[in-house]
């Protein structure tokens, strides 16, 4: 299982740097399911299969496919990539990219030196989990609930397009304006 | 294997997503940097939770998750209607709560 996590975890980072780097916004999101499939790769060597199967149907599935509506309704493409391509230029991107490859650096060495106790690969079955998800976490699952309904009902609201309604005084001075110009 | 290796996958993750954040100015890499991010996030609940053999990493992992969905659901909202009145997916340009400039320029752009 060791080598397997290895591989894995070294094609989640590919992946997840041609994500950030992609000027194409459908290309940047293929890359996204890679580097999902690839953590759900990494849960499963840690011994928690429902959790991997989670991350395939909820990331790779669901909101990926919220993303690539939301591309198609935009309809943008070859010239949005050409104008990503403006957009991204050496000094900008140089230097958080540096200070951040520090902080990671920090964070590694931190890591590395620290205690290494390996990892037991007991896995934790799904009835404990769901046991605990029902008897300890029981108010946050509720309030897990609350947020679901407010995330949908806000999406349903900010995404709604609002006629713009004017006065027929406004209306007026508005065509006015207009055969003027 | 050593847990302080899946610790830094998911720190290395992580970093990925914070130089997303930082360096694109497309409001939808910016949201797709976020994911990243909370992934990453999950992947070190995960973790820890294997370490010490106990549900709890995986139960915030399910917390995050939905977290992450209805956080992606407002924001793609809000990228759709930002488009739909500025024309723009560049954050740069929307400076409209930005004080001293003049409302008749936004406007005419």
């Amino acid at each position: 299982m060791n080598y397997l996590f290895y591989i894995s975890s070294v094609v989640a980072i590919v992946a997840t740097i041609m994500v950030i780097t992609r000027y194409h916004p459908v290309h940047a999101l293929l890359y996204l399911v890679v580097s999902f499939l690839a953590v759900s790769m990494i849960f499963l060597s840690l011994g928690a299969p429902f959790v991997a199967i989670l991350e395939i149907i909820l990331y790779a599935g669901a909101i990926i496919v919220l993303f690539i509506f939301v591309v198609m309704m935009l309809n943008i493409g070859s010239e949005a990539a050409a104008q990503e391509k403006q957009w991204i230029k050496t000094q900008t991107w140089a230097g958080p990219t540096i200070l951040t490859a520090i902080l990671l650096a920090e964070l590694l060495v931190l890591m590395i030196r620290g205690d290494s106790t390996t990892i037991t690969d007991q896995s934790v079955p799904i009835k404990q989990i769901s046991f605990s998800l029902y008897k300890e976490y029981i108010i946050a699952v509720e309030l897990v609930g609350f947020l679901l309904m407010a995330g949908i009902v806000g999406a349903a609201h900010i995404g709604r397009h609002k006629k713009r309604y004017l006065h027929r005084f406004l209306r007026e001075k508005e065509e006015r304006e207009s055969v003027k110009l | 294997m050593a847990s302080y290796s899946v610790l830094a996958v998911a720190a290395i993750l992580f970093t990925l997503g914070l130089i997303g954040v930082l360096t694109r100015r497309n409001v939808i890499f910016i949201l797709i940097s976020v994911e990243v991010m909370l992934n990453a996030a999950g992947l070190a609940f995960v973790a820890a939770g294997a370490r010490w053999g106990q549900p709890d990493g995986q139960v915030m992992f399910l917390f995050i998750l939905a977290m992450a969905a209805s956080e992606v659901s407002v924001g793609l909202a809000l990228v759709m209607q930002v488009y739909h009145q500025h024309k723009t997916l560049d954050v740069t340009r929307l400076n409209v709560l930005k004080d001293d400039i003049d409302i008749q320029e936004i406007k005419v752009q």
